[in-house]
C-alpha cells in the first residue's frame, strides 16, 4: 500500500518528533541478532524493536560494514538473525534480503535510465526526496551522487524491508539532503513499524535519529552515552 | 601427392626461429614462448601421430577410451590453466571438464553412432581426430566464457551485490554477466560458421586437399565437422557457464568471490 500522506502533517518540529521516541520499549521485537561472528567481528547480540533506530559508530575497520552484511545474509557468519522471529535459514535468502534491506555508502546502477531500477513509484515518497515523476526517465550517468544517493534510499524502500541497514548513507551529502534522508528514514519506520540500524559518524546525526547509541569497540557492541 | 620430408618442416621451422628472433629484437619478449610452443606441437603431433598409427593397426575400445580421457584431461588443464580467475580447489578443473565431458563426447558420440554409422562405432580412425576437433574447439569457448564470466563477476560485484540487496535471485544478478560470457565463447565459431570457405579455407579441410583428397568430400566432412563444432562449443559454452556462474554464488545466494583464486 502507498502512503499518501502528507510531509509532517500535524505541523510538529523535528525536535517534538525527536523527543517522542524514546517510548518503543512496548514494540514487538522486529530483529534479533544473537551471537552473531564473523572474522573479528563478534559475538554481536543486539534487539531492536519496531520503530526503533539504532545508531552503530565506531573506528574505520571496526567492522561496522561486516556487521551490515552479515545481516542482511551478503556474507557467511556464525550465529542466528531472527526477523519477527524467524530465523534467517528458515526464510529464502532473496526475500531476507527484501524484507532486511542494506543501503551502503554508495549506490549501483546496472541500468541505463532511474526507472529501470524501480519496480514501483511511490510519486509521495519521490516528493519528499525532492524529486518529480520525471526522473524515472532520466538516464543513470547524469545523476549527481546526492541524487544517486537519495534515489538508492527510495529504490530500497520500495521494497518495503521490515529492517533497513544503513551504512553512513549521508556520507556524500549536504545539509538538505541529509536533512531528507534523516526524515524520510524516519516516517518509514514509524510509519511502518521498521527496525533501523544506522551506521554513523556524526555525532550530530546521531542525536538527531538515534533512540539508542552503540559503539562497536573490539568486534563488540557497547552502550553509548549520549 | 607431395609426401613432406623432414628437410621441408625444417624450412617452415626457420619462419618460426625468426619470428622468435624478430619479437625478442623488437623487445616483445615472446622468443622462448615461441619457440617452446613450436617444438611442443612438432613433439606433440609426432607423438600422437605414432599413437594414432598403432591404434589404428589394434583396435581396441579400451586403448580408444584410454587416449579419449588423456585428451579430455589435457584440454581440462589448459582450460583451467587460462583462467585469470579460476575457481579454488576442485572446482577450477572439474567445471571445465566436466562441460567438456558433457560436450565433446557427447557430440562425438552421436557423430559417431547416428551420423556416420561406423563398424564398430569406436573405430579410431573416426573418432580419435573428431574428439580431437571437438575438444580443441569446445577448449576455446570453454575457457574464453568462463573467464569472461569470472572476470566481469570481479569487476562488477558491487553491482552484483547491489541487487542482491533489493532482493534480487542470483540468476537475475548475474544475469547479463552470464549472456555476454556466453556470446564470448561462441561468437569464435559462429564467425568461423559465416567465413568459412570465403575467407578461410578451414584447416581440416585444406589438410585434406593438400594430402590428396577429392575437394567435394573433404568440404562435406567440413561441414559436418563445423556443425558438430558449433553444437558442442555451444552446449559446452553452457553448462560451464551455468555451472560457474552457480558456484561464484553459494547455498544462501550470497556472491562468494572468495571461490576465485586470486590473480596470478
Amino acid at each position: 500500500m502507498l502512503v499518501r500522506r502528507k510531509h509532517n502533517p500535524t505541523g510538529e518540529s523535528r525536535k517534538d518528533l525527536v523527543s517522542k521516541c524514546g517510548t518503543v520499549a512496548g514494540q514487538p521485537l522486529v530483529l534479533r541478532i544473537s551471537s552473531l561472528r564473523r572474522l573479528t567481528l563478534g559475538p554481536v547480540s543486539l534487539e531492536v524493536r519496531a520503530g526503533e533506530c539504532v545508531c552503530v559508530s565506531g573506528v574505520s575497520g571496526a567492522g561496522k560494514t561486516i556487521l551490515l552484511r552479515a545481516i542482511a545474509d551478503l556474507d557467511p557468519y556464525e550465529g542466528t538473525v531472527f526477523l519477527d522471529d524467524v530465523s534467517c535459514a528458515d526464510i529464502r535468502p532473496v526475500q531476507w534480503r527484501s524484507m532486511v534491506g542494506l543501503l551502503p555508502p554508495e549506490s549501483m546502477w546496472w541500468g541505463m535510465r532511474v526507472g529501470d531500477h524501480f519496480p514501483e513509484v511511490n510519486a509521495d515518497w519521490l516528493k519528499r526526496m525532492g524529486f518529480t515523476e520525471e526522473v524515472m526517465d532520466r538516464r543513470v550517468e547524469v545523476l549527481s551522487s546526492g541524487e544517486r544517493q537519495r534515489l538508492g534510499l527510495l529504490r530500497l524502500l520500495a521494497n518495503q524491508p521490515r529492517v533497513l541497514l544503513l551504512d553512513e548513507p549521508t556520507a556524500n551529502l549536504d545539509q538538505a539532503n541529509i536533512s531528507r534522508m534523516e526524515l524520510l528514514v524516519e516516517q518509514y519506520r514509524r510509519e511502518r513499524g521498521a527496525a533501523v540500524i544506522w551506521v554513523s559518524h556524526d555525532p550530530g546525526q546521531i542525536q538527531r535519529v538515534a533512540d539508542r547509541h552503540l559503539g562497536l569497540v573490539g568486534g563488540e557492541l557497547r552502550s553509548q552515552t549520549q | 601427392m607431395i609426401s613432406l620430408g623432414v628437410i621441408d618442416l625444417m624450412i617452415a621451422a626457420v619462419l618460426v626461429i625468426l619470428l622468435a628472433l624478430l619479437t625478442e629484437w623488437m623487445k616483445v619478449r615472446l622468443g622462448s614462448q615461441i619457440l617452446i610452443a613450436a617444438i611442443r606441437t612438432a613433439v606433440q603431433l609426432l607423438l600422437i601421430g605414432l599413437v594414432l598409427k598403432v591404434l589404428f593397426e589394434n583396435a581396441g575400445a579400451l586403448w580408444v577410451a584410454l587416449l579419449a580421457f588423456f585428451m579430455l584431461s589435457v584440454a581440462s588443464y589448459e582450460v583451467m590453466a587460462r583462467q585469470q580467475r579460476r575457481f579454488t580447489g576442485w572446482w577450477g578443473y572439474g567445471v571445465g571438464t566436466l562441460s567438456m565431458f558433457l560436450s565433446s563426447f557427447v557430440v562425438t558420440l552421436f557423430a559417431l553412432s547416428i551420423i556416420l554409422g561406423n563398424d564398430p562405432w569406436y573405430s579410431p580412425q573416426y573418432s580419435i581426430p573428431l574428439l580431437g576437433m571437438l575438444l580443441g574447439n569446445t577448449m576455446n569457448g570453454i575457457s574464453l566464457s568462463m573467464d569472461r564470466l569470472t572476470q566481469t563477476a570481479w569487476e562488477q560485484r558491487r553491482v552484483i551485490e547491489a541487487r542482491l540487496m533489493l532482493g534480487h535471485d542470483h540468476k537475475e544478478a548475474i544475469g547479463e554477466l552470464r549472456q555476454n560470457a556466453i556470446r564470448s565463447g561462441m561468437i569464435p565459431i559462429i564467425n568461423a560458421m559465416a567465413t568459412a570457405g570465403v575467407v578461410s579455407l578451414p584447416g581440416m579441410m585444406t589438410g585434406q586437399i593438400l594430402a590428396g583428397a577429392p575437394p567435394v568430400e573433404a568440404v562435406k566432412y567440413q561441414i559436418l565437422i563445423m556443425f558438430l563444432i558449433a553444437a558442442g562449443t555451444g552446449l559446452g559454452t553452457l553448462v560451464a557457464v551455468a555451472i560457474g556462474s552457480r558456484r561464484l554464488f553459494d547455498e544462501r545466494e550470497r556472491l562468494r568471490l572468495d571461490h576465485l583464486q586470486p590473480t596470478r
